[in-house]
């Protein structure tokens, strides 16, 4: 970023200016039918009304458990779903429920990152191949050829330009992510979303992916929304973190105010059940044990989605459905009793 | 087996462990040269990559490799007996009964067709000799420990009605069955939610107080290691590179590989405005391994060890006090890098 | 359970009137359609020789001028009801359920083919036996002993048996096995004694046929069996099985053939549903009088309402084949029961 108002720290991104990505009460239902008529009987609510802005160059994590929606979140921004509700703003466009061909030329601006490198790369196509298809699809003429294109690619995400004509399955893991990444960056596009960019990665290029994304991010003016279940990557990735819990987003917050000072009861939970890889302070951790597991999206609880497991959940948190709200600045909370805040109880 | 073996005085004593599979490709020497002692009540965490040669040690203390196509020699000491010249029928006996194992994915490592009840049912029955309704009865009582709610309607149930957690909870019951005093977990928490793996975690500490079983723990998880652990042992290319007590290897970790893990893992805990260090490279093939020390490719200090690191491979030595260390960077130089270059950027992280 | 079986019976009912519907449209659209007239029809109900004049009322009096549904809807009729069909002399009863009535041999198709059918379920009963025995033992014991002398020679035996043809196999058996050469142990074609009758005679007279056709199907299944056992032998749960400390034959049979023999169930279930709807080749082979040769003959004589019973007779089975495998999959796999 060179813009003078963002030079300093990262949080300081002033939030009057136009968000690259406005998502409005976003909600995703999938109709789940029964019996020979195809009755639809309920619907499973992947994502249930979110909401939130994504800042030109920043990166927005949205963490959660399996079931929470984060993917499902990724694919409704990027129209690979279609939203049941809600609006997705990209650059002042609404796509919400835009058509493929209208969309097609914004999609050069919007691209996806997928978990598993193995499965995402065709194995009978060359990675000049691979890498080379958007320019070919969104019909682009480049300069020197696509040849001397996908070459410059290859090189700025750290593979060898001459390995042009090789197949995915002579790549280890980590190379074929970023070889996920090179096609990524071909159009060179405003928005990534990355869905569990590095989770199938071994621990040790974990790390060279994550530098990789952070460079890129830098080199590129690139804006990341990243989806993933690690706590720990998606602090170290993030400027803003999102927690979303069955469909819902339970807390939205700068990252350090996120993690240091959680406010909601789930976000606490989910921060002390990581397992830290440090034996000082072992056992004088405070921990939150959450009972039972994560309920299924087919029949979630009513009012607060986190009730049926909140150690602090009362008669309220039952029957009215606490909203979004900003409790401190640049910090927005869902909870009828959060945490880490003074005893001011609304209303 | 040589006549000249003296039999291990520890519960658990490996010796030299290789496990070497021939293949069309070359011969793929997944575990070459294992050695460890564990006793009672204690906790073995064995870290590494994919390839390291981790679960194919479990699966081999297990004497779960075929015969046919694995070749496995040194020596396996548990509580006095030895394994691997033991008969397959002698090792099966005490599989499920002296040492029993939890894996990954629970979903697959239960059968889809019989239910939860019945599998336990079963790896009661081999070992004793009860009618079906004693066992059973067993099996709820081990469902209720395990912190499965409505054990005697849930026994039987099919492991694809319960959930997640709940199933691998039901795992533990089947291992812990027969009271076993070796439990080996091979990436229990791995395919499992972060909350969910927290109460599994809890859970396993709290049943290992209560059995006093010995357990090993394999993972590439470094958190979940240092939860649990009492002794770490790091593994690469199929041989330990680091062994140590748990705040050896977090306090004062002596092998780059380490260094390079704990590098690589962005931190929960901490506010970071480094980039991660991570370890250049990919883990090796195992069908070809690196002459000499197989980290030296991607090791940084490679060229301080004066050309040994392609020519030949390091000793296990042992750096004071039972911390053990395979590298050929003598231990002041390794201490310099530690606290001048490595330390100050993994506390910055 | 109840509801899903009600719905599979509803299913099955619908599947068997659309088959009907095109049974029906191949033997008496199709032929509108390429040029047939009424007349054309009729004439071979009243033989060739007759005259234009007697082919038009034949026509008429046998309905062939009527729109197609109104024959289709009597078709069905005659199904449920019964029919009358009045072919100039006289008229026919034709009791339900009438699935037509052979103008050729004077004859109501229905007991034609109850009289077919015992030879045709003979054949197919003892042929299953046979080659889920042969199959499947010899598939598990080639995936457990994978490279083996035994296991190359069962597949290379599974290979010829899948590629050579039952008319191939059944005339070299009957070649060596029977018309009085040295071998010649086993009875001739052309013999059924039925199993009341004289048990040892029927087996006797079947055993060429049964093997001729099982060793076709148990190729198939050996094969079909050795991939099942091999990918469920390297399922997690087997390593788990084995870690429980059970015996080898047990984490075999208990655990290994019970995941690979399920799929198998669905198999078994249509190939003998369509067998018992006819096995033509085998039964034309040995010149057996069943379903089958039964079909072949009416298809040789242009005779039409045995050709499309003996259809509709075969759909039942396959249809009922499907509904049966159905069920059972739900009783073999829990995770089908709940869905």
């Amino acid at each position: 970023m060179n813009s003078p108002e963002s030079a300093g720290e990262a949080a300081v991104k002033a939030p009057t200016r136009e968000p690259l990505l406005a998502v409005t009460g976003l909600a995703k239902h999938f109709p789940v039918t029964k019996g020979l008529l195809k009755r639809q009987v309920g619907a499973v609510k992947a994502v249930d009304g979110v909401s939130f802005e994504v800042f030109k160059g920043e990166t927005l994590g949205l963490v959660g458990e399996s079931g929470c929606g984060k993917t499902t979140t990724g694919r409704l921004i990027t129209r690979l779903v279609e939203p049941t509700g809600g609006s997705v703003v990209f650059e002042g466009h609404d796509i919400t429920h835009m058509s493929q061909s209208r969309i097609r030329p914004l999609r050069r601006d919007m691209q996806m990152i997928f978990q598993d490198p193995y499965s995402s790369l065709n194995p009978r196509h060359t990675v000049g191949a691979i890498v080379g298809a958007p320019f070919r699809i969104q019909g682009i003429k480049t300069e020197h050829g696509i040849k001397k294109a996908v070459q410059e690619l290859l090189a700025l995400v750290g593979l060898n330009p001459e390995h042009y004509n090789r197949y995915p399955h002579e790549f280890s893991g980590g190379q074929r992510q970023r070889i996920g990444i090179a096609r990524t960056l071909a159009l060179k596009p405003k928005l990534i979303v990355a869905d569990e960019p590095v989770s199938a990665l071994d621990v040790s290029i974990q790390a060279q992916v994550v530098n990789l994304l952070e460079d890129l991010q830098n080199e590129l003016d690139l804006t990341y929304v990243v989806i993933a279940h690690d706590l720990s990557v998606v602090r170290h990735i993030s400027d803003r973190v999102a927690v979303m819990y069955l469909g819902k987003i339970m807390e939205l917050a700068d990252r350090r105010d996120l993690y240091e000072t959680p406010r909601h009861p789930y976000t606490t939970a989910l921060l002390s059940a990581v397992p830290i890889p440090d034996t000082r302070g072992r056992g004088s951790r405070t921990r939150v044990r959450l009972q039972g597991d994560v309920p299924s999206p087919l029949n979630p609880p009513a009012a607060c989605r986190f009730s049926t497991r909140c150690w602090k959940a009362d008669e309220i948190c039952r029957t009215v459905e606490p909203p979004l709200v900003e409790l401190a600045p640049r910090h927005q909370v869902a909870c009828h009793f959060p945490e880490n805040t003074p005893a001011v109880q609304p209303g | 087996m040589s006549a000249e073996t003296t039999p291990s005085d520890a519960f658990l004593e490996l010796r030299d462990l290789r496990i070497h599979f021939p293949t069309d490709d070359g011969l793929v020497k997944s575990v070459d040269g294992l050695s460890f002692r564990l006793e009672r009540g204690k906790t073995l965490g064995i870290v590494g990559e994919s390839g390291s040669g981790k679960s194919v040690t479990s699966l081999g203390i297990l004497g779960l490799h075929n015969r046919k196509n694995a070749r496995v020699s040194g020596e396996i000491w548990l509580d006095g007996a030895e394994l691997v010249s033991s008969t397959q029928e002698y090792v099966r006996g005490l599989r499920g009964k002296r040492m029993a194992m939890i894996f990954q994915d629970p979903l697959s490592a239960m059968h889809p067709y019989y239910t939860v009840g019945n599998q336990i049912i079963e790896a009661y029955r081999v070992h004793h000799r009860v009618s079906k309704a004693v066992a059973r009865k067993h099996a709820i009582e081990m469902l209720g420990r395990v912190g499965i709610p409505n054990p005697a309607q849930r026994v039987d149930d099919y492991p694809h009605q319960f959930s997640g957690g709940m199933r691998q909870r039901a795992m533990i019951a089947m291992a812990l069955c027969c009271d076993p005093e070796l439990l080996i977990a091979d990436e229990p928490t791995t395919a499992l939610d972060v909350t969910v793996q927290a109460q599994i975690l809890d859970l396993m500490r709290d049943l290992q107080r209560d059995f006093n079983a010995a357990l090993i723990i394999i993972t590439h998880d470094l958190g979940v290691v240092a939860e649990l652990s009492d002794d770490i042992l790091v593994m690469y290319g199929g041989k330990c590179v680091e062994y140590g007590t748990a705040e050896n290897i977090f306090e004062t970790p002596e092998h780059p590989y380490t260094w390079g893990l704990l590098g690589s893992m962005p931190r929960l805990d901490r506010e970071s405005t480094e980039r991660l260090l991570p370890i250049k490279g990919s883990p090796p093939s195992l069908i070809n391994i690196p002459p000499g020390c197989a980290f030296h490719p991607r090791c940084s200090y490679a060229d301080r060890t004066g050309g040994k690191g392609s020519a030949e491979v390091p000793e296990l030595s042992e750096v004071r006090g039972g911390h053990k260390v395979r590298c050929h960077l003598p231990a002041n130089e390794r201490h310099a890098i530690w606290e001048s270059e490595i330390k100050p950027v993994l506390e910055a992280q | 359970m109840v509801t899903y079986l009600i719905r599979r019976l509803i299913g099955a009912v619908i599947m068997l009137l659309i088959v009907s519907m095109a049974t029906f449209a191949i033997f008496f659209l199709v032929p509108q359609i390429a040029g047939a007239t009424p007349e054309g029809m009729a004439s071979r109900y009243v033989g060739r020789t007759a005259s234009a004049e007697d082919a038009k009322i034949a026509a008429d009096r046998l309905g062939f001028n009527d729109p197609l549904v109104v024959q289709y809807g009597r078709f069905i009729k005659g199904i449920v009801a019964g029919a009358e069909f009045d072919y100039g002399p006289g008229v026919e009863q034709c009791p339900p359920p009438c699935l037509g009535y052979s103008f050729i041999t004077r004859q109501p198709v229905w007991p034609d083919l109850l009289d077919r059918l015992p030879v045709t379920l003979s054949l197919a009963v003892g042929a299953a036996v046979l080659w889920l025995i042969i199959g499947l033992s010899t598939g598990v014991i080639s995936a457990l002993r994978r490279g083996s002398v035994f296991d190359r020679a069962a597949m290379t035996l599974a290979l010829a048996g899948v590629s050579l043809p039952i008319f191939f196999t059944g005339l070299i058996s009957l070649l060596v096995f029977s018309y009085g050469n040295p071998f010649a142990v086993f009875a001739q074609g052309g013999h059924y004694t039925p199993i009341t009758e004289n048990p040892g005679e029927w087996a006797y007279n079947l055993i060429l046929p049964w093997i001729t056709l099982a060793f076709l199907f148990a190729a198939q299944y050996a094969r079909l069996t050795r991939a099942g056992m091999l990918e469920t032998m390297g399922e997690d749960y087997i390593r788990t099985a084995r870690a429980k400390g059970l015996i080898e034959r047990t984490v075999v049979v208990k655990h290994g053939m019970r995941g690979a023999l399920t799929p198998i169930v669905t198999i078994f279930g249509l190939d003998f549903g369509l067998l018992v709807g006819g096995a033509v080749l085998t039964e034309s082979t040995y010149s057996l009088p069943g379903l089958g040769k039964y079909a072949i003959d009416a298809i040789t004589n242009n005779d039409l309402p045995k050709v499309m019973g003996v259809t509709l007779l075969s759909a039942f089975f396959v249809v009922f084949a499907n509904l049966i495998v159905d069920l059972l999959y739900a009783v073999v796999d829990p995770r089908v029961r709940l869905s």
